[in-house]
């Protein structure tokens, strides 16, 4: 596909030099309403939406604390106006964190505030029209949910929580997103985001063992359904199929084999990723993750262990034992949750990313690296967004930095490290997060891309790296789309578990 | 002018009870802190208390924007304390010697909020996104301050005078107000605040506290949380 986009360069000092709604008419395509009914929504907008709306912001009020308080608390003070890497890479000024929240807040005031109801131009309270609707439809799509502007609020208010409300009402009165409804409807329906049926998987998984029987001349499996196995690992269906995530699945495979450790996929859980996050709807989001619950007790499996992916190592380690019982610590009469957490070995964290197994295993030395294995790579690491702002691994706060460069400094002799405004917490989105990475928003998505390409590229010239890491399958397909029109290689791209997969020493210890 | 002073404090304390409740009740249904966070509730504190007293995030988002605020938070809270001679009686040794840290700190605010102000007209996103009742609480607070440093450095009022008034406030039994133009409008001002504060924007005071991207630890793997609604649907399934 031709890039329709001029690449953006970021300079600091023209920061404030914005073009007001440069970017109100990019908009994704609206999802039909055969696909809006299918997942419970209205099917389109229809006579009444208005009321509908303002409905369905009063229960999210009730509801949700956050929304409460956020939509309270700012004072226009400015500290995210510069934050955001669709503003820095659109330019325009609703891309700005605070601004995007005040297409929602505005509509809040009218209808919910004292002041907003009677001083509305006082406080920028406004009615919701459909010209608003559509600008929400716009703005609300141009965010990645990606929480950096969270991080530098001096009150914690988190757009990504303004943005899926958004988004649920937009759903609720059947405006709904083509690319989130119609992945939300395959995996109710197939089991996975990418559509890929049970046959399909297995066939799948049967050629990788044949292919890595013919270079290792070992049986490496990539065992389906089977029950009775320790592990149960949930990952993305993109690592199923498309590169570079398919590297990771193969280091995976090598670092249970490796260690001897029994496993298995689930055909009902073979999507990690949690698209009801993206939308802000908690009975989706739970049912989402529930193939997960039913799949663990189904194969009576001791853990649950999560690949590389973001958004779904974010409902896995913060949400999965709310939503679905997957952890530690329900009450003895919590029966729903003990059921399946006295199935599951509380020695191991409940869910664990593959990151923290595959480190602990290292630093026990029951697997073994040759990090030379690498010597063709330079390598630097890029901290998916909600690995980074939204979860953690290991004991430590700064575990979920750590510990993937830990792995990489063990399996590669040469990491370094990007601008350190733009790595670990203060991390930029790749630019496709949130439900983004659909190609009708290329345009957004590779400005968005802006900030962290000028980052990989000052450690290109510099240090001539040549391989960026990262554990997110929405990262990787988004950097192998729009690398290319940055002027880099598409492979440059890939997972920490490719690199471990390269330097692993498999005949030894298996 | 007594009548203003309890229906502003009845509305400010009614207001604020009303807001506090609704935020405290409103469930967190989902662990949602901005990581890294801490595990402990004891992190959980020490993380507020960071947030509070020193603008934490704030000052890794803004430096210029940080000094203003802390020159403004600051400066009010020396304010506050150097006002409480006004409130008790008899005034404590201590709140007799911190009087002229009370100064230097209305010194302090009203700098800090000529400098928010200044932001808002010469920062173009700053101007993009503030609403007019943006700049009137700036010169609101304003108001309030520099009638207040007029009264220190150039027009004494009668504070023996306001001291009894205030004290009379106490035992709802109202003395005469001591006029004086800029008392007056110090007062007004200060009452405008006070009952428009639960319906506004200043709601960012009892608002942080209640944060759950700041107030909440990050324990999710080692603790069930649970919101009611949430739950009741999950028992039936």
């Amino acid at each position: 596909m031709a890039t329709p986009t001029a690449v953006p360069t970021l300079d600091p000092t023209t920061i404030d030099q914005f073009t007001p709604d440069a970017m109100a008419g990019v908009r994704s395509f609206p999802a039909p309403p055969e696909i809006q009914g299918a997942i419970g929504f209205a099917p389109e907008l229809s006579e009444g939406w208005e009321a509908r709306a303002i409905a369905r912001m009063g229960e999210l009020l009730q509801e949700n604390r956050a929304l409460r308080v956020f939509l309270d608390a700012c004072v226009h003070c400015g500290a995210c106006t510069d934050k955001c890497h669709y503003y820095l890479g659109t330019k325009d000024p609703k891309n700005m964190p605070v601004a995007r929240q005040e297409l929602l807040r505005s509509v809040y005031r009218r209808y919910f505030t004292f002041a907003g109801k009677w001083f509305p131009k006082l406080v920028g309270a406004r009615d919701l029209t459909r010209d608003v609707l559509d600008e929400w439809y716009s703005y609300f799509y141009q965010c990645s949910e990606c929480r950096r502007c969270s991080l530098f609020c001096p009150y914690g208010i988190d757009t990504a929580e303004i943005t899926m409300a958004a988004r649920e009402i937009l759903n609720h009165i059947g405006y709904g997103q083509k690319y989130t409804s119609e992945i939300i409807g395959k995996v109710h329906r197939i089991g996975n985001n990418l559509g890929l049926t049970a046959p399909a998987l297995r066939n799948t998984l049967e050629g990788l063992e044949e292919e890595l029987k013919e270079e290792t001349g070992l049986d490496i499996r990539f065992p389906l359904d089977e029950a009775g196995a320790e592990v149960l690992l949930v990952t993305p269906s993109a690592d199923f199929f498309a590169e570079p995530h398919i590297y990771s699945l193969i280091g995976y495979a090598k670092v249970f084999h490796a260690a001897g450790i029994s496993w298995t996929l689930s055909t009902k859980a073979s999507e990690a990723g949690n698209f009801g996050l993206f939308i802000g709807n908690h009975q989706q989001m739970r049912k989402i993750a529930h193939r997960i619950r039913d799949a663990a007790l189904d194969l009576g499996v001791k853990r649950v262990v999560v690949g590389e992916c973001g958004h779904a190592w974010r409902v896995a380690y913060s949400f999965w034992n709310t939503l679905i019982g997957v952890g530690s610590g329900a009450d003895p009469d919590d029966r729903y949750g003990h059921l399946l957490q006295k199935q599951l070995d509380h020695r191991y964290k409940q869910p664990s990313h593959i990151c923290e197994v595959t480190w602990d295993l290292l630093q026990r030395g029951a697997i073994q690296v040759d990090p030379e294995a690498n010597d063709h790579l330079t390598v630097t690491y890029h901290d998916s967004c909600n690995v980074a702002r939204g979860s953690r691994m290991g004991d430590t706060p700064d575990g979920a930095f750590e510990i993937p460069r830990a792995i990489i400094r063990k399996v590669a002799n040469r990491f370094v490290e990007m601008d350190p405004a733009t790595i670990r917490e203060r991390t930029f989105c790749c630019g496709g997060g949130g439900g983004l990475l659909t190609d009708d928003l290329l345009d957004v998505r590779i400005k968005g891309a802006a900030p962290r390409m000028a980052a990989l590229r000052e450690v290109v010239e510099t240090h001539k790296v040549n391989f960026m890491a990262t554990i997110c399958a929405i990262c990787k397909a988004q950097f192998t789309k729009v690398l290319p029109a940055y002027g880099f290689k598409m492979g440059m791209v890939g997972g920490v578990h490719q690199l471990v997969s390269n330097a692993i020493r498999l005949g030894q210890n298996g | 002018m007594s009548g203003l002073f309890y229906l502003a404090t009845l509305t400010f304390l009614i207001g604020m009870v009303w807001k506090i409740l609704q935020y405290a009740r409103t469930p967190a249904p989902l662990k949602i802190p901005t990581t890294p966070a801490p595990p402990t509730s004891a992190g959980v504190v020490a993380r507020l208390a960071r947030e509070t007293l020193f603008f934490e995030s704030l000052f890794r988002a803004n430096l210029l924007l940080w000094f203003f605020a802390v020159l403004f938070h600051g400066g009010l809270a020396l304010v506050f304390i150097r006002h409480l001679r006004y409130f008790v009686d008899p005034v404590p040794a201590w709140l007799v010697w911190m009087q002229p840290f009370g100064i230097y700190g209305g010194i302090a605010m009203v700098l800090g909020l000529m400098g928010l102000l200044a932001r808002r007209f010469l920062i173009r996103r700053v101007r993009y996104i503030s609403t007019p009742s943006d700049y009137l609480w700036l010169v609101l607070l304003l108001v309030i301050g520099v009638s207040g440093l007029t009264m220190t450095y150039v027009a004494h009022p009668d504070v023996v005078a306001l001291k009894a008034y205030i004290q009379s406030l106490w035992h709802f039994t109202p003395a005469p107000f001591p006029a004086d133009p800029f008392l007056t409008l110090h007062l007004l001002g200060f009452l405008v605040l006070l009952a428009l504060f639960p319906f506004s924007k200043l709601l960012h005071a009892p608002g942080v506290f209640f944060s759950p991207t700041r107030n909440q630890a990050d324990d999710a793997r080692e603790h069930r949380h649970l919101a009611p609604w949430s739950q009741s649907e999950l028992e039936s399934q």
